[in-house]
């Protein structure tokens, strides 16, 4: 791949990447969150048309930059956003399209299952190729999607955070089968934020930024710090850093003494305080979101105890924390936060509706009030009120979230990911909010990918890994007294954070703190 | 996002496609009253006759609105109307009037509390719970009364539901004005309207705000069936007796009128006013086709294709 830009409105996600990747390698393709690596390989795939550069496949120019093209050029990914399709078979989703035909021109499923089962007896896996999609675990169905990238016979395979949701060992078996694949001369590129891993399978690793190309370097020169300077790097974009700790740490809002959720967190206990940002720091999968959940009520604790201003209380339906006064600002805001059909008014007071009613009646008056005084605040920027929130930009919408569950007047609010597809400059604004609501006495829980963002906005972090809790760190270990340029700081500060995060994954035991 | 521009003649026309079943309605009974004027259209029997015929469908198309607007639907609220004019029926002549009523509020609760019960604890779609207990409910229907229609000998009764009027004015429009006026407030102002938009609208978002969506499903689904029992005693009303094949059919033109009347069938939004005149609007239809002389099967074709005509202008481009 050569020269490749890619703009996306006024948004330039790649600016003239080259990428190249030789056969028989496993090449690492690392960055941060909006580095532009999705962008690349749906470059790659045929997905996203290149504005300008071209794509060579084996010396062959790509002829049209479509999936089909991408395809017949010999190019297989496995989706991180599972492509699968629940009510069909394992075999029927791994060869769906390209079934086997008997005889008579009917489609062939013995045929499917058996190459299937070929497949996965080469992984040395355990995936039935009969079960239902829909019925297989996490793993299992990220097993299938690799069995189907595998399955196509690639040239170039592109494996997108594959291990995700595998165990350890099916880990090591996919590796195995990795070196298998490379031998007979096909190119993995390989994209993972497990840097552990990267260092064992990969030959070679092409790191972006800011959609630009960095550094491509053979694996052994790169060492894990270095990577993850490279990753970080000297940032344009800059958040700057707000003040913190200009609010006092109160009393003990919300302890958990060993809460285990239905599949995750397992055993988690912290202490958030009055006045209190806390992180949630951790990879995909780690049981950040999962935790507040639990926290939340949309899926209760199965054990352990949650205590909220020294009384144990019983979260067991959202209702339930709401009435505590948690509340949870989720992750999917599309679905999760808002209705995007219903009106910015109407999503307002979505929380809030039992308190601002009387005598059955919504108290319109009170509504609009809130609604008011939310978008004032906040300061939404809505055509009025009453225009459905689809009509705003993403920025907007996760403020008409934020405003919802402020108006339930919270103490202990928890943000997952509030910053998702939003610009630059309403990220500053949610991560200043986030401390002004800590400085106005509010216990705040945060989880976000972007460390930059942690960073900015937590007194202390608490780093996750795999449903457990690893380590909790406060902010000001994360500091290096003799850096005086703010900016340096917070690079620097980031570096050491990604290292613990990177360490979490291979901590043997975990610690409760 | 640019202000609409407010177009010439008002708001009515700056989102036309939002009133279009405001609009057709006047369009068509405008074109009825010039072409059917000899025909006796406007006479105020004629137009009083309309109401009478639609009440019924009206009834149920309120109480369906709510459920339209929770993502869910019921089926079975022809057949439970139907079993209603049999219980209620069957209950004046053994315990009077007051009995009767009883009968067919107990007839919507129990069918109501089944379908929200299946529907939301055991987890069937609405679709199919309903769509079975359609069939149940009409087996039944058939089987307690033997097939035969049970006469009501209580004039008292009859008035009242159905039968009467107040001068001109026949009891079933103020039935109509009731029940439109107190779900309409229910579903614009309250706090239980606001619950059943959302859950329709966005549910995994109304479960995070705190809004049991279980609870509210099941009370639309009781709602909808006690709705139904209310037109079925109105049936009986009219008609003095029960039968089993009264209400037979009626949830497409329930549906029709709520989608008509510009509730998603997807859930989310949902107005009890362009409901009623969605079922009004259905009445109009009938009436006016009848009075130009088509033949039944040439009426079904006509209605089929204003129907098409209607919900395929109000959808959004």
């Amino acid at each position: 791949m050569v020269g490749i830009s890619k703009s996306f409105g006024g948004v330039r996600a790649l600016d003239n990447v080259d990428l190249e990747v030789l056969t028989g390698e496993v090449h690492a393709l690392l960055g941060g969150n909006g580095a532009g690596k999705s962008t690349i390989l749906k470059v790659l795939n045929g997905v996203h048309i290149p504005d300008e550069g071209t794509v060579e496949v084996a010396g062959q120019r790509l002829a049209a930059p479509t999936p089909e093209a991408a395809r017949a050029a010999g190019v297989a990914m496995n989706f991180q956003e599972m492509s699968l399709i629940p009510t069909l078979t394992v075999a029927q989703n791994v060869f769906l399209t390209r079934e086997a035909r008997d005889a008579r021109g009917l489609i062939d499923d013995e045929d499917s299952i058996r190459r299937a089962a070929a497949i996965f007896s080469m992984l040395e896996v355990e995936v039935n190729p009969r079960a239902l999609v829909g019925d297989l675990s996490a793993g299992q169905k990220q097993l299938t999607e690799i069995a189907k990238a595998i399955s196509q016979d690639a040239r170039v395979l592109i494996l997108d955070e594959p291990s995700t949701a595998l165990a350890v060992s099916d880990v090591e078996r996919l590796f195995v089968f990795l070196r298998k694949l490379t031998a007979k001369g096909v190119a993995i590129i390989y994209v993972s934020h497990r840097m552990d891993e990267i260092a064992r399978i990969a030959d070679r690793a092409t790191i972006l930024r800011d959609g630009r190309h960095v550094i491509t370097a053979p694996i052994a020169d790169l060492p894990i710090d270095t990577m993850i300077e490279h990753i970080v790097g000297k940032r344009s974009k800059g958040l700057a850093d707000v003040a913190r700790g200009g609010s006092a740490r109160g009393e003990a809002l919300l302890e958990l003494k060993g809460v285990t959720g239905p599949h995750k967190p397992d055993n988690i206990s912290f202490t958030l305080h009055r006045g209190e940002v806390l992180g949630l720091a951790g990879l995909l999968g780690s049981g950040r979101s999962a935790l507040a959940r639990v926290i939340a009520g949309i899926e209760p604790a199965v054990s352990g105890e949650i205590r909220i201003k020294g009384k144990p209380v019983q979260i067991r339906r959202p209702a339930d924390a709401i009435a505590q006064g948690v509340a949870l600002v989720p992750e999917a805001r599309a679905t999760q936060g808002i209705i995007p059909a219903h009106s910015v008014a109407e999503n307002m007071v979505m929380a809030v509706l039992g308190r601002i009613t009387k005598r059955g009646l919504v108290d319109r008056p009170r509504a609009t009030a809130i609604t008011d005084s939310m978008i004032q605040r906040l300061s939404v920027k809505t055509a009025s009120r009453d225009h459905a929130v689809s009509t705003l930009s993403g920025g907007n919408q996760q403020k008409v979230v934020i405003g919802k569950w402020l108006a339930t007047d919270p103490d202990i609010l928890i943000l997952d990911e509030p910053t998702t597809g939003i610009d630059i400059g309403s990220k500053s604004e949610i991560i200043r909010l986030v401390r002004d609501l800590a400085s106005a006495g509010k216990g705040v829980l945060v989880i976000a990918s972007e460390l930059s963002e942690l960073l900015t906005a937590c007194d202390r972090i608490l780093i996750m890994a795999d449903g457990r809790a690893h380590q909790m760190l406060d902010r000001s270990d994360l500091d290096d007294p003799d850096e005086t340029n703010p900016d340096h700081a917070l690079q620097a500060a980031e570096r050491r954070l990604q290292i613990e995060i990177q360490k979490a994954l291979t901590a043997k035991e975990a610690i409760h703190g | 996002m640019a202000k609409p521009i407010p177009a010439p003649g008002g708001a009515l026309f700056a989102n036309w496609r939002q009133n279009i079943i405001y609009i057709g309605f006047v369009t068509i009974f405008l074109v009825f009253a010039l072409t059917l004027n000899d025909k006796g259209f406007l006479n105020p029997n004629n137009l009083l006759n309309i109401v009478r015929q639609t009440a019924m469908i009206a009834v149920m198309a309120i109480a369906m609105t709510f459920v339209l607007s929770a993502g869910e639907i019921d089926l079975s609220v022809g057949a439970v109307a139907g079993l209603a004019t049999v219980t209620v029926a069957m209950a004046i002549n053994v315990a009077g009037p007051f009995g009767g009523v009883c009968a067919g509020i107990a007839t919507g609760l129990a069918v109501g509390m089944f379908n929200g019960w299946l529907t939301t604890r055991v987890g069937i779609p609405s679709f199919l719970t309903t769509l079975a207990m359609m069939g149940i409910a009409k087996g039944v229907a058939m089987w307690i009364s033997d097939t035969a229609a049970v006469p009501i000998l209580s004039p008292g009764y009859s008035w009242v539901f159905g039968g009467g009027s107040v001068g001109p004015i026949p009891v079933l429009l103020f039935w109509i004005a009731a029940l439109g006026g107190v779900g309409h407030i229910v579903l614009r102002r309250s706090g239980f309207g606001r619950r059943v938009l959302a859950t329709g609208g966005g549910e995994t978002a109304a479960r995070y705000s705190g809004i049991d969506t279980a609870n509210i499903k099941l009370k639309v689904l009781v709602f909808s069936s006690c709705a139904a029992a209310l037109a079925g005693m109105l049936y009986a009303g009219r008609l003095q007796s029960g039968r089993f094949q009264l209400g037979e059919g009626d949830e497409l033109s329930v549906i029709a009128a709520a989608v008509l009347g510009g509730t998603s069938l997807f859930g989310g939004k949902g107005t009890v006013i362009g409901t009623i005149v969605g079922a009004m609007m259905i009445g109009l239809i009938n009436n006016g086709l009848i009075l130009f002389g088509l033949e039944f099967s040439q009426q079904l074709i006509a209605r089929g294709g204003i129907i098409i005509l209607a919900v395929a202008l109000s959808q959004k481009r």
